[in-house]
């Protein structure tokens, strides 16, 4: 089993493997929705490598963070939108 | 001496031109070297040629920078970069660009949907951590790339539908039949496609349009003469690679197509910058490791190092040549997008709102279209396809950077130039 960490997803805590990306971790756990865009429509992880800014979230109270470039880390708070 | 880019071709530049002496550092925006071909959380599962790379790279004196946004280049050279929230300032004497490719997206109904991954994006995605078990997964892309991307997904336990080829059959035929020439890439084709071998594999189909059907997709596929719908949790699909030349358009780099123009030694159409790998349309890993190492040989001076190679090169471009000519884009992949379907994701643009004769700055001004956060990275060259229109200028930050960053950047900027 490999090592865990704990994040917050919009406040409810879920336990991740600690070496994915925020952004497989979102979707692992059946987020496949990260952000409305400028009209209000659903959009998710896209390119994987951080050029298309689709999988942008709020990682602890900063926004616009790529999740697809950012391993999770203990403790972390990330906010996706509803 | 600075490496922009930590794939093969940079973990080569950086790894020859430090063992040559030169005093080297290298750049590059993930959170470890590898690139996108090379990416991976446990080294273990890397083939040996990677690993050997990677050692290679860790035994040099090269400075590695991970995490690190290059977002300004000057001329002479310095560099700026957004170094995990930190501003870092790279004065070199010669750079060498190794930035990779993106994936080419052209729009068509439905490609906004959450689920419709790019190709290479499913395998970012995958090595970064994404659980595909049971999923319900199909794949319409071109190239070589599929069957990597197919074999790795189909492995990872992927309930893997259909892998489609936009090419037609005749084409991957010849294709296929002149990689006598490359036995190694045949051998290695035909253990990827053991890895899905129950799976459809069709040439000659693509997806025509998506949808949203009972909280999964609905996927049209067309083959020109039969369409049919089929389910699907994760589409994987895109039209190719195209070089990531931001960087070398803002120095003014001389560009033939999409890609930048070197010469025998990589050097670009300016003096004391090189470009190695995907951004000179050299695709692939094994022709960026050679063009990495060539342009580490000749940055450190090491002319005859560099000619060593010469004939490798030639025969890795010979391979890239008959590749993208087998798997040319499909005109009907251009047509597929409707006047409602949008273009630019970031502001959500609609072709319809784009004028045909629009200069990319017209398109912009009148729709905001390329102004969001990707900065045309996705939309430019899908309007290059679908339109024609030709591409922008490239201004710095080159990626959105804090403010705080620029700030620092703008400070270490000015300290030097009164320390000078």
């Amino acid at each position: 089993m490999a090592a865990m960490v704990s994040i917050r997803v919009n406040g409810v805590e879920m336990s991740v493997a600690a070496d994915v990306s925020v952004a497989a971790a979102l979707l692992n756990a059946g987020h496949t929705m990260f952000r409305r865009s400028v009209t209000g429509a659903a959009r998710g992880p896209v390119c994987g490598m951080g050029t298309c800014f689709e999988c942008r979230v709020t990682i602890d109270g900063e926004p616009g963070r790529r999740s697809c470039l950012e391993p999770v880390r203990e403790g972390m708070r990330v906010t996706i939108d509803a | 001496m600075a490496v922009i880019g930590g794939g093969p071709a940079g973990i080569a530049a950086a790894a020859v031109a430090a063992g040559l002496g030169r005093s080297v550092v290298l750049l590059d925006a993930s959170p470890r070297p590898g690139g996108q071909i090379w990416r991976h959380r446990d080294r273990g599962t890397l083939p040996v040629g990677a690993r050997d790379w990677l050692g290679r790279l860790e035994a040099s004196d090269a400075t590695v920078l991970s995490g690190a946004n290059v977002v300004d280049v000057a001329p002479g050279f310095r560099l700026g970069a957004d170094v995990q929230g930190r501003a870092v300032t790279v004065a070199a004497g010669a750079v060498v660009l190794a930035t990779g490719a993106q994936e080419l997206f052209l729009p068509f109904p439905g490609w906004t949907l959450p689920g419709v991954v790019g190709v290479g994006g499913a395998q970012a995605l995958l090595k970064a951590g994404m659980d595909v078990r049971g999923k319900r997964v199909a794949i319409a892309g071109t190239g070589p790339l599929l069957l990597p991307v197919a074999a790795a997904l189909a492995r990872a336990g992927a309930d893997l539908r259909m892998v489609a080829e936009q090419a037609p059959p005749r084409e991957v035929r010849r294709f296929a039949a002149s990689l006598w020439r490359t036995p190694a890439r045949l051998v290695q084709a035909a253990l990827y496609r053991s890895a899905f071998a129950t799976v459809r594999y069709r040439w000659g189909t693509w997806v025509k349009r998506v949808s949203e059907r009972d909280g999964a997709l609905l996927v049209t596929w067309t083959t020109g003469r039969s369409t049919w719908a089929e389910p699907a949790d994760l589409l994987c699909t895109a039209a190719g690679l195209v070089p990531c030349t931001e960087l070398a358009r803002l120095l003014g780099c001389e560009l033939s197509g999409e890609a930048v123009v070197v010469d025998h030694e990589q050097q670009t159409s300016v003096p004391g910058l090189y470009a190695a790998g995907e951004p000179t349309g050299n695709t692939g890993m094994e022709a960026a490791l050679i063009e990495g190492a060539i342009a580490g040989f000749a940055a450190a001076g090491q002319g005859a190092g560099a000619r060593a190679l010469w004939p490798s090169r030639a025969r890795h471009r010979d391979f890239s040549r008959r590749a993208s000519e087998a798997f040319r884009l499909r005109p009907e992949l251009r047509a597929r997008a409707e006047p409602d379907t949008i273009v630019c994701r970031c502001e959500d643009v609609t072709l319809a709102s784009i004028a045909p004769g629009w200069s990319v700055r017209e398109a912009k001004l009148a729709t905001r279209a390329g102004m969001g956060s990707c900065q045309g990275r996705v939309c430019g060259p899908a309007l290059r396809h679908l339109l024609g229109t030709s591409a922008d200028t490239v201004r710095v930050p080159v990626v959105p950077t804090p403010l705080g960053v620029l700030a620092g950047l703008t400070a270490q900027r000015d300290d030097s130039r009164g320390a000078s």
